[in-house]
């Protein structure tokens, strides 16, 4: 009896394994040649993503082709499933690939490229890729954000750089994510390491050597930080400065309940990171032609007017109107630190260990 | 030793080919089905990490054994595992003792009731429950970012575990044992220490094995409530596998952890099979008394104290805020949630409610139904062989969500394409529940004695017809506590599919995640609510299933 079972055990092993392997071989060499027009499409984003109804089918209207989403992970993860499978992959184009993994995704070949004739729209400044491999749809900034009554109980000023921070003053009043398992933690490290750069006097490890003799809170993610600690809006904790996005505001008071004719928050604009968010055609596809339509269709006002109110972001395509809401309570920092995609790839990993060292 | 109704009956030629078809189908099924939805995509994305190029490359070994941070992740796992394990059994024996001996008014409730915490999303329980690690919390002392509250939040999760899997097997044991100790001048104490406590190991271990896992492989709670300063393998190849995209370090990681786990199952499996004795068990019923005395009443209220503080205190704070409105308390929220075009949620919660339950629903008949075939095979089948296949069945639940996650999403693209597809999400569920099935019914069934089958086969029943007439009415009871956990094991979103890109099919969990990424009160209030409509459905699931009767039970 054991051996029987031990024996089947290996033999199911090997056997599946083998049809596995035998099969992802043969799928990568076929597309290019004349392309069918496909009747479906497969969009995959991460998990943040969020679409109105009846937007997608504006699309299906215009094209007869339908998009079927898949939703993966955060970005990182996404970015990792989309490596992983890229030699069958799962979808026909990738949406919400951000500027601190874009590197990553490139050097692994992951997009074929495509110029959209939309891109005429778009600010030149949010294009990464020279050679179009993946085109930006939106962007957001990742901004420090304040408890306006906070601030003012505790008789403190709004600070106008990211250096007051460094002041006692402001002791026990930060919270921040971990830019090992949050997105606007890590972008918030990258923009003290663009604000206080590594050969300067001050650089960005006395600025966090600074944070941490102030007391500063790091949380694992966003919600923690936002929701648990952060006493602004609809934060429950005590804290007055928190990591957010410029876009915090404007949601406080449009998913405000009672309705709000003020946001309770507001927006430092000194150190404030930029995500581009980006889609690209995955190589691989059996429809890269009908995938570019689809890219067109993301950078529509279409698709481009729907996503402030749904994802909290700004739209890419510079023709797109902003709702009201937007206009009145975001505030748009007049200069972003920026890093090279390049510089964040290859530093990533080095960088947030050195910020653990730091904080812990 | 191996079939001893065979050993003991001439049995017709045919019947006992057909008796031995069904015993190989007993095997084959669940071997099968952890063959290819666990073992072949474990296999193949370890194989990835390490052998890129097809080449093995041991170097990430090095770097892990190098690098002191990441030993100290693999002592901080192995320690905090066995502490919280520890902590859990020592309050969880008393509760199940209570809720398996002693009958009072919501006895059902509670223990229904229990299994909550359980199921809901760490992100939600995290927030409330530094409510009660708090300075100004029940305890009385700031625990937050201690180590004590990673314990204590592992024994919140898993208290279910033992008082069920311990009380179910308790409320079985005959009282008249350990009356008779009692009666020959053994104390309280001593009668529980030598004539209970012997008993009861098969079931202890059986609890044990399971938190044990559950806290080796812990994620949400290490993540929130760990800081920086105290992570696990899990939450580091979790980092390595999406954060730093760095597959042969995550993969050399998963190698760790799932070696450390088999060496801890294997263990656990010997001693298991050379623990358990075969004694009478008996209709709950006979042995669940109402308290009588002051000293029963204060045992009965000290522990429902004790889980009103633990339990009931983060749950509270949740249903609070999910009432607390503008102008004061109301079902505002409640009612925002029918907004969902414009509300933050972008489905009907109908929708995520519904898409909840059918995945439960599939998750728990693949789970009990592989899962009792299983128990079968551990149970009645000795050496070597069984005990790898016990732990087998419960390496799913040490294995890292992320390790298979990815392992599904790169082996299953044939020759049907399941690495998206919706049943993908049952599968990987009930993945995590079948340890949950055989936890609770093999100890069970072990204990059955041989003497009721031996009778059986020789009135001339098959083997098959034994095990359907003698043992599953026996462990019907214990399979529908294991139904109730592979129920709140899907529902809670456990495991690999986080992992995983699927269509979207917005569950509970994932609208109350997608509520909580925009700042706002409505959507914060809206995602307490649903929140609360999770811990009540719950609650009333596993309540329905308990009163689910098969058979005979209640009647040996």
């Amino acid at each position: 009896m054991c051996r029987r079972l031990l024996l089947l055990l290996v033999a199911l092993t090997l056997a599946t394994t083998a049809c596995g392997s035998a099969d992802s071989d043969t799928t990568a060499a076929t597309s290019a040649t004349t392309e069918a027009e496909p009747s479906e499409l497969v969009l995959m984003t991460h998990d943040s993503f969020a679409v109105s109804e009846g937007v997608l089918e504006a699309f299906t209207d215009e094209t007869g082709i339908s998009v079927a989403r898949l939703e993966a992970g955060d970005a990182g993860t996404m970015v990792s499933q989309a490596i992983l499978t890229k030699d069958n992959p799962i979808a026909d184009v990738l949406f919400g690939l951000d500027n601190t993994y874009l590197s990553r995704a490139l050097a692994n070949d992951l997009f074929v490229s495509y110029a959209s004739p939309l891109l005429e729209v778009v600010p030149d400044d949010l294009e990464l890729d020279a050679e179009h491999r993946v085109t930006p749809i939106d962007f957001g900034d990742v901004c420090l954000n304040y408890d306006k009554d906070g601030l003012a109980d505790a008789g403190l000023p709004v600070p106008s750089t990211l250096r007051d921070l460094a002041d006692s003053r402001y002791a026990g009043t930060l919270v921040v994510e971990d830019p090992a398992s949050s997105s606007p933690g890590l972008a918030f490290l990258l923009a003290t390491i663009a604000t206080f750069p590594e050969d300067a006097d001050y650089d960005w490890h006395d600025f966090w050597a600074d944070l941490a003799a102030n007391d500063v809170l790091v949380t694992s993610g966003w919600e923690e930080a936002y929701y648990g600690s952060f006493s602004g809006g609809s934060g429950e904790g005590d804290r007055p400065l928190v990591v957010s996005y410029a876009s915090s505001p404007p949601a406080e008071v449009y998913f405000a309940d009672p309705p709000l004719a003020e946001a309770p928050t507001g927006v430092i604009t000194d150190g404030c990171f930029r995500q581009i968010e980006f889609a690209g055609i995955l190589a691989g596809t059996d429809a890269p032609e009908a995938a570019g339509r689809l890219i067109d269709f993301l950078l529509s006002e279409t698709f481009q007017e729907d996503i402030p109110l749904t994802m909290f972001v700004f739209p890419a395509n510079e023709q797109a109107d902003l709702p009201q809401v937007f206009i009145d309570y975001t505030t748009i920092p007049q200069s972003t630190a920026m890093i090279d995609i390049a510089t964040i790839d290859a530093n990533r990993e080095e960088w947030i260990d050195q910020w653990t060292d730091i904080l812990r | 030793m191996d079939r001893p109704v065979d050993r003991h009956l001439a049995l017709s030629e045919s019947r006992r080919r057909a008796g031995r078809l069904g015993a190989i189908l007993l095997v084959v099924i669940p071997v099968a089905f952890l063959g290819y939805f666990f073992v072949y995509p474990v296999v193949t994305i370890i194989v990835t990490g390490l052998a890129p190029d097809g080449r093995l490359d041991l170097a990430p070994f090095e770097t892990i054994f190098s690098r002191p941070s990441l030993l100290g992740v693999a002592w901080f796992t192995l320690w905090q595992a066995v502490a919280s394990t520890l902590l859990t059994l020592l309050v969880g024996i008393p509760g199940a003792y209570v809720l398996a001996r002693y009958d009072f008014p919501g006895r059902r409730l509670v223990r229904a009731g229990v299994t909550v915490p359980f199921v809901l999303p760490t992100v939600v329980v995290g927030s409330a429950f530094l409510a009660l690690l708090g300075p100004d919390g029940p305890l009385g002392v700031d625990l937050r970012r201690t180590v004590w509250a990673i314990l204590i939040a592992h024994v919140f999760f898993n208290y279910a575990v033992v008082v069920r899997t311990v009380g179910t097997y308790w409320e079985r044991l005959d009282p008249s044992l350990e009356q008779a100790a009692r009666v020959l001048g053994a104390s309280r104490w001593r009668a529980f220490r030598e004539v209970t406590l012997p008993l009861l190991r098969p079931a202890i271990a059986s609890a044990a094995s399971i938190v044990f896992l559950f806290t080796f492989t812990s994620f949400g709670v290490i993540l929130i409530l760990g800081g920086l300063r105290n992570a696990t393998i899990e939450v580091e190849i979790w980092r390595q596998a999406t954060a730093l995209v760095n597959f042969p370090v995550a993969a050399a990681l998963a190698v760790l952890q799932l070696a450390g786990v088999s060496a801890i199952l294997v263990a656990y499996s010997r001693y298991q099979q050379r623990r358990t004795h075969q004694f009478r068990l008996q209709a709950a019923a006979a042995a669940a008394q109402r308290p009588v005395g002051t000293r029963a009443w204060l045992l009965v209220a000290a522990n429902l104290g004790f889980m009103a503080v633990l339990l009931g205190t983060p749950l509270l704070v949740l249903v609070q805020r999910s009432l607390r409105t503008s102008n004061g308390i109301g079902l505002d929220f409640y009612r925002g949630l029918t907004q969902h075009a414009t509300g933050g949620l972008f489905v009907p919660p109908s929708t995520a409610i519904f898409n909840s339950l059918r995945f439960a629903l599939v998750a728990t008949v693949l789970a009990v139904v592989i899962g009792l075939l299983a128990s079968a095979v551990v149970a009645y089948r000795r050496g070597f062989a069984a005990r790898s296949f016990d732990a087998l069945l419960m390496l799913p639940l040490g294995t890292s969500a992320v390790t298979l996650g990815f392992g599904i999403l790169i082996a299953l693209d044939a020759p049907i394409d399941l690495r998206s597809s919706v049943w993908i999400i049952p599968i990987a569920h009930s993945l995590v529940a079948i340890p949950f099935v055989v936890r609770t019914a093999v100890p069970v069934m072990r204990s059955i004695q041989q003497r009721l089958r031996e009778a059986a086969a020789v009135l001339g029943a098959s083997p098959g017809r034994v095990w359907r007439e003698v043992d599953l009415p026996l462990i019907a009871r214990a399979g529908l506590v294991g139904a109730g956990f592979a129920f709140a094991v899907s529902l809670g979103e456990f495991g690999a599919t986080s992992f995983l890109a699927l269509p979207t099919n917005p569950t509970l969990p994932t609208a109350i995640y997608r509520l909580l990424s925009q700042p706002g009160t409505a959507t914060f209030g809206r995602a307490m609510a649903l929140s609360t409509l999770l811990m009540i459905g719950t609650g009333l699931a596993v309540l329905l299933i308990e009163r689910v009767r098969v058979g005979e039970v209640g009647e040996f």
